[in-house]
């Protein structure tokens, strides 16, 4: 799950992090209680959305005047903003954070992790900041610092301190890294984050140390004991039929095609959208209902397939493992009939009892069409909306 | 032979009364498998299934003498379970339980090291060896007795490999579900590897999906160690980046993790790569023919 800015900054401050003076504000009339709040010789006003790329698509600007900002403030609210992250949906601007401007003299990389190979929580770091730390690692590699931190001691001061100097921190600059990055570790730590980057992070031309941007992003698995951030997620930046299949305990992810979907297991969900596209057609959606494919649970996920419009067939793959054919079979026959299915549907199975559960598909009087085997199952769901 | 599991294996159930645990060991239990009793903090002295309940695993292992543990606990408590296993003394611990915390596991991880307790999963299927113990969720019938090795990330592909290569009469040795999260216990390599000393163990399926670099490991340490034929998979080749494709490590990011880099670095070991899911049985053919 990924916050805001807004949000990040806030936990942020809760920790000792300095960031920028600033406030969000939702509707721009609000605007001039900010600006007089916080005396700066410019602000910038940037929209809050869960993407990267904002600057360069009109979503970061800096303004002069109140005036000024309320104009740009009212011209973000409201309106969707497309990066090359987000693209080509883009994402709606509900929020914009006015914050003061600062005379910047350098800006570093700074983030932390979980690294799947080295099984550690690590901080990387880099002296080129404002980059995405893709670009850094393509084009200047030497440039990426990275300290790995153990489970026991966690992130230690000398670790900090080997980082500072190598970003070419000196006097106090060194002691106020350390005591940013040890509370970054202890956020990241108490908050079960996946993600937490800050770029860039600025020297000041006066030698103080903010963090201009950051992105954050919670661990899924742990948002059941994390109650205070799993308020904070703001469905509206994801797809609104992944959201609603959220909620149903579905896992769906929206894709471009006009097959739909249905699997159980992620791995096999996965393998069917690759099998669609290796005969020639184009998989709508990724859908594991799980290992309980029930009449209910296979009704929820019709119908979040069916709410994509460009859904011509439905391909249904379920290996039934312990659970019987039959029992899955009556499940899918009576979740056709309960949505008024319009659209052929494509049912591989297998598993215990799998010849009883084929036939009940094929007297069920349904749109259904009964497939031999995984391939056959991709080659007729290809057939079938190519018609 | 096999790996990790035969029918000498002792195995305790944590979680043991559990809606999960109940049915999954009853049908461990008619498998064959030598389960030994289990576990439910305040259950201890209960008899479950003909089987004692106990407390805590320090008693149940004292008492049965179990050497595996299969996990069926919520994922709130499945960490403190794998550390209960490890400091009982357990061999061989097997979590099924989806959804632990990722920070959680780093400190599962290197407490598992500093005691040398094997891990299977989480978030997996559990292992079998055919005919002889069957620890986790997999469905028993579909499993022949014979000489594919098979490892996996994802459990209903577990599930393909078996079918298809029961289909071909080629049986398997042992499968392993790995499981799908992106901080896990015994990894492709560590599989491959015992794999490959096993006698009865004559072919390997590895099934991979995106995310993380796992598979590219493997397929460096298959170049070097592996002198058996190897076929592989790899799903999610039409999955988006930045997106979490059902299970928590599977996902894109940064440009690493995909598909396509796991196959050509797989194929230039001399795997055999399917490039459908319904052709793991045909590739592993192939596979032992190239070597004969």
């Amino acid at each position: 799950m990924n916050l805001h800015e807004y949000q990040a900054k806030t936990l942020l401050q809760k920790y000792g992090i300095p960031v920028p003076r600033g406030q969000v504000i939702s509707v721009a009339k609000q605007t001039p209680a900010v600006t007089s709040e916080i005396d700066s010789n410019a602000w910038v006003v940037k929209a809050q959305v869960h993407a990267g790329g904002r600057g360069k698509s009109g979503g970061v600007k800096v303004v002069k005047s109140t005036e000024e900002a309320q104009n740009v403030a009212s011209e973000l609210l409201g309106k969707t903003l497309v990066t090359y992250q987000n693209a080509p949906d883009g994402q709606p601007v509900n929020q914009v954070l006015i914050e003061e401007t600062l005379p910047i003299a350098r800006e570093l990389y700074l983030s932390m992790l979980v690294d799947r190979t080295l099984e550690r929580v690590v901080v990387v770091a880099s002296s080129a900041g404002g980059m995405d730390i893709e670009e850094i690692a393509q084009t200047s590699p030497e440039k990426i610092l990275q300290e790995v931190c153990s489970p026991l001691n966690g992130l230690v001061d000398y670790q900090a301190r080997n980082l500072a100097f190598k970003l070419d921190l000196v006097g106090e600059q060194v002691a106020a890294f350390t005591k940013i990055l040890k509370g970054l570790y202890r956020l990241f730590k108490e908050n079960d984050l996946a993600l937490l980057e800050i770029n860039p992070l600025v020297v000041t031309t006066d030698g103080k140390l903010f963090a201009l941007d950051c992105k954050m992003s919670v661990d899924d698995n742990a948002l059941y004991r994390q109650k205070a951030l799993a308020e904070q997620r703001d469905w509206s930046q994801e797809d609104s039929k992944e959201a609603i299949a959220h909620h149903a305990g579905l896992n769906y992810i929206a894709l471009n095609g006009n097959i739909g979907c249905m699997v159980n297991g992620a791995g096999l969900a996965m393998a069917t959208m690759d099998l669609i596209k290796l005969h020639g057609g184009a998989p709508a959606n990724f859908l594991d209902v799980g290992g309980g494919a029930t009449a209910e649970t296979v009704t929820k996920a019709f119908k979040i397939i069916l709410a994509d419009t460009n859904v011509k067939a439905i391909l249904v793959n379920i290996f039934g493992g312990i659970m019987r054919c039959d029992i899955i079979a009556e499940g899918i026959i009576t979740a056709v009939k309960d949505v008024g299915m319009q659209i052929p549907v494509i049912v591989r199975l297998e598993g215990t009892n799998v010849e009883l559960g084929k036939t009940m598909l094929q007297t069920s009087g349904l749109n259904i069409i009964s497939a031999d085997g995984l391939t056959d199952a991709a080659v007729q769901a290809v057939k079938a909306v190519a018609v | 032979m096999s790996i990790l599991v035969n029918k000498n294996t002792k195995v305790l159930c944590q979680g043991f009364t559990g809606k999960q645990g109940t049915f999954h060991s009853e049908q461990a239990l008619a498998y064959g498998t030598k389960m030994v009793g289990g576990v439910t903090p305040g259950k201890g002295g209960l008899v479950h299934l003909g089987l004692p309940v106990f407390n805590t695993m320090r008693d149940a292992v004292r008492l049965t003498c179990a050497n595996a543990s299969v996990i069926y606990v919520p994922p709130a408590f499945a960490a403190d379970s794998i550390l209960e296993a490890c400091d009982a003394g357990i061999d061989l611990i097997i979590c099924i339980t989806e959804g632990i915390p990722v920070l959680d596991m780093l400190n599962v991880k290197a407490a598992l090291k500093a005691n040398g307790a094997r891990l299977v999963g989480p978030n997996c299927p559990g292992v079998i060896t055919p005919d002889e113990c069957k620890i986790g969720i997999m469905p028993g019938s579909i499993h022949l007795r014979g000489k594919v090795g098979i490892v996996s990330r994802s459990g209903t592909l577990t599930y393909e490999a078996v079918h298809q290569t029961t289909a071909l009469k080629l049986g398997q040795s042992t499968c392993v579900g790995i499981g799908g999260d992106p901080i896990k216990g015994l990894n492709f390599i560590e599989c491959l590897q015992m794999f490959e000393a096993d006698d009865e163990t004559e072919a390997i399926i590895m099934v991979g999906e995106i995310g993380g670099s796992d598979e590219e490991a493997a397929a460096e340490y298959i170049k070097s160690h592996i002198s058996k034929p190897v076929a592989a998979y790899i799903a999610g080749q039409t999955a988006p980046a930045g997106k979490r494709m059902g299970h928590a490590g599977a996902i894109i990011s940064g440009g690493s993790g995909k598909a396509s880099d796991k196959i050509r670095a797989l194929e230039l070991a001399g795997a055999v790569v399917a490039s459908s899911p319904a052709g793991l049985g045909e590739a592993v053919l192939a596979a032992i023919n190239s070597k004969q």
